[in-house]
């Protein structure tokens, strides 16, 4: 009965309308995927900055209805948008790069688990800090436990290196992207 | 606040729809302008919507009221179908062109009718929604259209 009109949208159409709501500044979180040797990655921004990275077990539909109503419901692809992220990662995935330059927009974290994913941010490429270490830095040496949540709810995983963190006993304590992952990624930075 | 999901979504599921309602509503040519216009209207007041249950209806909304100033700006009377017939037809498509050529010369209230009711599969309250009219009103409109059309067509 109903005509089958739904063709797919022209290129040059959407590529219109991307270009169109960047030139009006209404593009409040811009989002791609990106490949990775461990699976596909999803990046998002604002104006400011990364925001948002998902890991390959994240659920990447959850992830963007979640910024819809933390950040704000103009939630975009936009993959142009997103080069300088995508060409930084690339390189650190290929050995290339020790330290991101990318701009982070740090909206998602506050008070203590801002300072305390700050401490992470500075963690040196190769380099891994414990816990403790990390509720020290953050301003108070109890909150062992916060530290670990700063982590493993941590909004920008790799670029903010949470994998850098570990137990005081050495053990590798745990990684929103699995244990696997965080081996790994410990292991390219050590042996460059 | 009503629970917005990512706008990516709108786009992603009714795009299409969108574009082949203003396909019929505003010619080829046009469609391309009153889509984009559409989506920036949309986005524009996105973040204020009250209510998510109908994002569809919404979109078919927007695209109307831009079909209406597309042909505002051509200076564009609402003409019979006699006048439309002696207008150069649109590039010739393949698939559906002659019906939706057809749909683009229908009077203005029975072309918006037809192209909701069967581009976008609305029923009837929302095209009465979308043209602001009575549901009965709305089904006269389809009706007359869908009359004409197949006699043009026959």
């Amino acid at each position: 009965m109903t005509p089958t009109l739904d063709k797919p949208i022209p290129k040059k159409t959407l590529e219109g309308l991307r270009e169109r709501v960047a030139a009006e500044g209404l593009l409040d979180v811009a989002y791609t995927s990106v490949d990775s040797p461990f699976g596909t990655l999803l990046l998002a921004k604002t104006p400011r900055g990364l925001v948002r990275l998902g890991l390959p077990e994240e659920d990447a539909d959850a992830l963007l209805a979640d910024l819809a109503g933390r950040i704000s419901p103009r939630v975009l692809e936009a993959p142009a948008g997103l080069d300088e992220e995508r060409r930084e990662l690339d390189d650190y995935f290929a050995g290339r790069r020790r330290d991101f330059e990318l701009p982070i927009d740090w909206q998602l974290s506050h008070g203590f688990l801002l300072r305390a994913r700050q401490e992470i941010a500075a963690i040196p490429y190769g380099e891994t800090r414990t816990y403790t270490d990390l509720a020290r830095g953050a301003g108070n040496e109890r909150a062992v436990r916060a530290a670990g949540s700063a982590c493993s709810r941590n909004p920008i995983p790799l670029v903010v290196p949470c994998h850098r963190v570990l137990r005081s006993d050495g053990s590798l304590g745990g990684y929103a992207g699995g244990l696997e992952m965080k081996e790994k990624l410990l292991d390219m930075e050590r042996n460059p | 606040m009503a629970e917005l999901p990512p706008f990516q979504t709108l786009i992603d599921e009714h795009a299409a729809a969108v574009l082949a309602i203003l396909g019929a509503a505003v010619g080829r040519e046009g469609a391309e302008d009153a889509f984009q216009e559409t989506f920036l209207a949309a986005l524009r007041a996105y973040p204020e919507l009250r209510d998510a249950r109908n994002l569809r209806g919404w979109l078919v909304t927007i695209a109307h009221r831009k079909a209406i100033d597309h042909h505002r700006a051509k200076g564009r009377a609402p003409v019979p179908v006699a006048a439309v017939r002696e207008e150069p037809v649109f590039d010739p498509d393949p698939a559906d062109g002659e019906v939706w050529d057809a749909v683009a010369a229908l009077p203005p209230k029975q072309r918006a009718a037809v192209t909701l009711r069967f581009a976008s599969d609305l029923p009837h309250e929302e095209i009465a929604a979308a043209l602001g009219c009575s549901p009965e009103a709305a089904r006269r409109s389809l009706h007359e259209g869908l009359k004409r059309l197949r006699k043009e067509l026959a």
